[in-house]
């Protein structure tokens, strides 16, 4: 049988969740937009879903505009609020460590004459929120810095950078992408006026996520034509993928006890799963200690290369990955690894185990078993067949 | 079960050799085996011909399909800059020694046997990689024997010459015994869709066969200009740099004259290109450098043996001397056309490829 242990890649679809959104694949299938009977079932379907997702960002349903994912959500966020506020100022500020769905918007803002401050971050790949602070300048008009890292799991401290944000007057984005599943959501504690959220990394389905946009953010839309979610995002509603992701999110975050023994359960495997792998000579975790998702372990195999050992796992029956889905088979060292000041040699010999809710102590232990095995022999390694 | 790695460029006799490989596991349960594309140069873009290309994206494309039409597990390989050394850069080193390089047989000896054979044994755990090549290995009297491919049209021992007993051992040919219209028999048969792809002949990283660019970018070479002269020194024209020429080059040279006439040799030194009629640039003794011997040893201090200086091209009859511990004394009974330094000179006897090595600098 399989391990799946690239949760942070994507998450199989819950079974209830597929339940929630059949309707909508077949009977219900009406547009949305239609003033018939039809339209008015879809539209009831994507009304609920709204209010499901806003409750539990503790945001009202106009505040929640439906995308294609994650990607779309950071794109629509940075790109719309950056223009929408072009005539005050042209300076956006970022991290270093950002998923490349806001690092390469913020670079094609940069073509478009936009300034673009990269933060630094330290060894866990933190932000220092002091560092953030003395950044922003009278022409910063956005501030879009992730609720948790994909690559290292990292937790960055979004309610204070929330409070400078709002204290100094800018718009606070962030992608809570990978963060959706665990952490809490609540807008208003957070401090933040934009929010990314995917629905396949919380056992919903691919292709599609939500944008909060606090009432009142001015936002330049992205895709022209017709009035769907307020005018804010063109094109008929992906009814049935977005009444799973209210169905996947509320069954993720709707009920915060479950979400926080969810958590601690996973965050036991992720320590016996680190702990273990810990073991094996020249292994050290990558990210923060402490302050990291409960799915997310990390880690440096010195000497060798993460993509041979994702293959060679997955011929064991084990699935990981180097560090991010988008970054595989690139020779490029993770951009997330070199920020945190990690040697670009040492860089590729990156793994990221990431558990998830059908995970069992069991497969910890088979994986920990099968990865020592694999590296034995890839370091005992076959001395070069001649070569001159 | 033990594994097998196929290498898989995204042509047709790659994806051939991995179906047969594929269909010996379902039939008779052989080894599990592994498709592996690599991307061993950057695709290129603006005048790259991609569809040709064995690194472009398509090639990609193709090489999935056909792994996951024949239910294998497929991964891509980065090995971009150890190609880049070893096969890149080595090629314009040569030309800016006035040689002739060898870009597949590097490739076969620092990449394919090499680091895909490494990576193969100890990251998949196999014990073999697999090539779309045609040639084939057998083992006969305790050693592993390199012999010319059943197509003799198609044989490419020529660049498989630097394969040693460890490598040989882990090595697999499944088209050995086939002939290119029966390997493109077998890919429609399948269904592959590489079946009707053209096949690749020129440099795979040279776009159109031009090297000129690719000298610059990787050397900073530019080429300056310099006498052709005939073979007794007296001056026919201008050429545009030494290291733009290739021994045996007709054309481009532009230099009138009664005959057709032909680069004979390139020296660097002197940034002098030397040229000269069809009969001029023929010869019937050479010495190689760096022998390498596919069984370990020379057969013999002296021997007999047939030898090719290029993939395409006859083969002559020599007697071969070893000369010390690196070289090659190489007596043909007929003359051989345009012997170039750097070239490889592969020796056969029969059916077998012994071994070879380059040609030296006429001393």
């Amino acid at each position: 049988m399989t391990i799946y242990l690239d949760h942070a890649a994507t998450t199989p679809l819950r079974p209830e969740v597929l339940e929630a959104m059949l309707p909508y694949l077949t009977e219900h299938f009406g547009n949305p937009s239609s003033l018939h009977a039809s339209g008015r079932r879809a539209r009831q379907g994507l009304d609920e879903a709204r209010e499901k997702v806003a409750t539990i960002l503790g945001a009202r349903p106009r505040e929640i505009v439906f995308t294609g994912g994650g990607s779309e959500s950071d794109n629509l966020a940075i790109k719309g609020a950056a223009w929408a506020a072009s005539a005050r100022g042209r300076h956006i500020v970022t991290s270093s460590v950002e998923h490349h769905a806001v690092l390469n918007t913020c670079a094609m803002l940069e073509r478009q004459g936009f300034e673009v401050t990269y933060l630094p971050v330290d060894r866990y790949g933190r932000v220092d929120p002091d560092q953030l602070a003395e950044a922003l300048t009278d022409h910063t008009t956005v501030v879009s810095i992730m609720y948790a890292n994909n690559e290292v799991g990292t937790i960055q401290p979004i309610a204070e950078i929330g409070a400078i944000c709002r204290q100094r007057g800018v718009l606070f984005h962030t992608d809570a992408v990978q963060a959706g599943g665990f952490l809490p959501l609540h807008v208003d504690r957070l401090g933040v006026d934009l929010m990314s959220l995917g629905a396949h990394k919380l056992y919903g389905p691919k292709g599609v996520g939500a944008l909060y946009i606090r009432q009142g953010t001015a936002l330049l839309p992205q895709a022209q034509g017709g009035s769907q979610e307020r005018q804010r995002r063109a094109g008929t509603e992906n009814v049935a993928g977005i009444a799973g992701f209210g169905h996947a999110l509320e069954l993720a975050q709707g009920d915060t006890a479950a979400r926080d023994a969810d958590n601690i359960r996973l965050a036991a495997l992720r320590d016996q799963l680190s702990s273990g792998l810990l073991q094996i000579a020249g292994t050290v975790l990558t990210g923060h200690p402490t302050e990291r998702l409960p799915n997310s372990s990390s880690l440096l195999l010195d000497g060798l290369e993460g993509g041979d050992l994702v293959a060679a796992l997955d011929l064991e029956g084990v699935e990981v990955s180097t560090g991010s889905a988008c970054t595989s088979g690139s020779t490029e060292p993770s951009h997330v690894l070199l920020a945190m000041g990690i040697d670009p040699l040492r860089a590729h010999g990156s793994l990221r185990l990431t558990p998830g809710r059908g995970t069992t102590e069991a497969d910890i232990a088979r994986t920990i078993e099968l990865a020592s095995a694999v590296v034995a022999r890839m370091r005992e390694a076959v001395p070069a067949p001649a070569s001159q | 079960m033990s594994r097998i790695v196929a290498a898989m460029s995204g042509g047709v006799d790659s994806s051939v050799a991995a179906a047969l490989l594929a269909g010996e596991t379902r039939q008779s349960g052989g080894d599990e085996v592994i498709g592996v594309w690599m991307r061993l140069h950057p695709d290129g873009g603006e005048g790259f011909e991609q569809r040709r290309s064995c690194c472009s994206p398509d090639a990609h494309d193709d090489a999935r399909r056909v792994a996951q039409l024949l239910g294998i597990p497929f991964f891509a390989l980065n090995l971009e800059e150890r190609f880049g050394e070893r096969v890149i850069d080595a090629f314009a080193d040569a030309y800016l020694a006035g040689s002739t390089p060898n870009p597949c047989q590097a490739c076969n000896q620092y990449i394919k046997f090499d680091e895909l054979l490494r990576r193969g044994l100890a990251a998949y755990g196999a014990d073999h990689v697999a090539t779309g090549h045609y040639a084939r290995v057998e083992q006969r009297d305790g050693r592993w024997r390199l012999l010319r491919a059943a197509d003799a049209d198609k044989d490419q021992t020529y660049f498989l010459w630097v394969l040693d007993q460890d490598q040989l051992a882990h090595t697999r040919f499944p088209l050995g015994e086939l002939t290119k219209p029966e390997v493109r028999g077998i890919a429609t048969q399948l269904g592959l869709p590489t079946a009707d792809k053209p096949e690749s002949q020129e440099i795979c990283f040279v776009p159109a066969g031009d090297y000129r660019e690719l000298l610059a970018e990787r050397r900073g070479y530019l080429g300056e200009p310099g006498p052709i002269v005939d073979v007794s020194g007296a001056r026919l024209g201008t050429h545009t740099g030494y290291a733009h020429y290739t021994v045996g080059q007709r054309h481009g040279l532009g230099v009138a004259a009664g005959s057709p006439l032909y680069v004979r040799s390139i020296d660097a030194a002197t940034n002098t290109v030397v040229v000269g009629a069809r009969d001029e640039i023929a010869s019937r003794r050479f010495v190689v450098e760096g022998r390498r011997f596919v069984a370990g040893d020379p057969p013999a201090d002296r021997f007999r043996a047939s030898v090719r200086i290029r993939h395409r091209g006859g083969e002559a009859d020599c007697e071969v001397a070893v000369l010390g511990d690196d070289r090659l004394l190489i007596e043909t009974d007929s003359p051989v056309w345009a012997p170039a330094a750097g070239q490889a000179a592969v020796l056969y006897n029969g059916d077998e490829c012994l071994g070879g090595g380059r040609i030296a600098r006429a001393a």
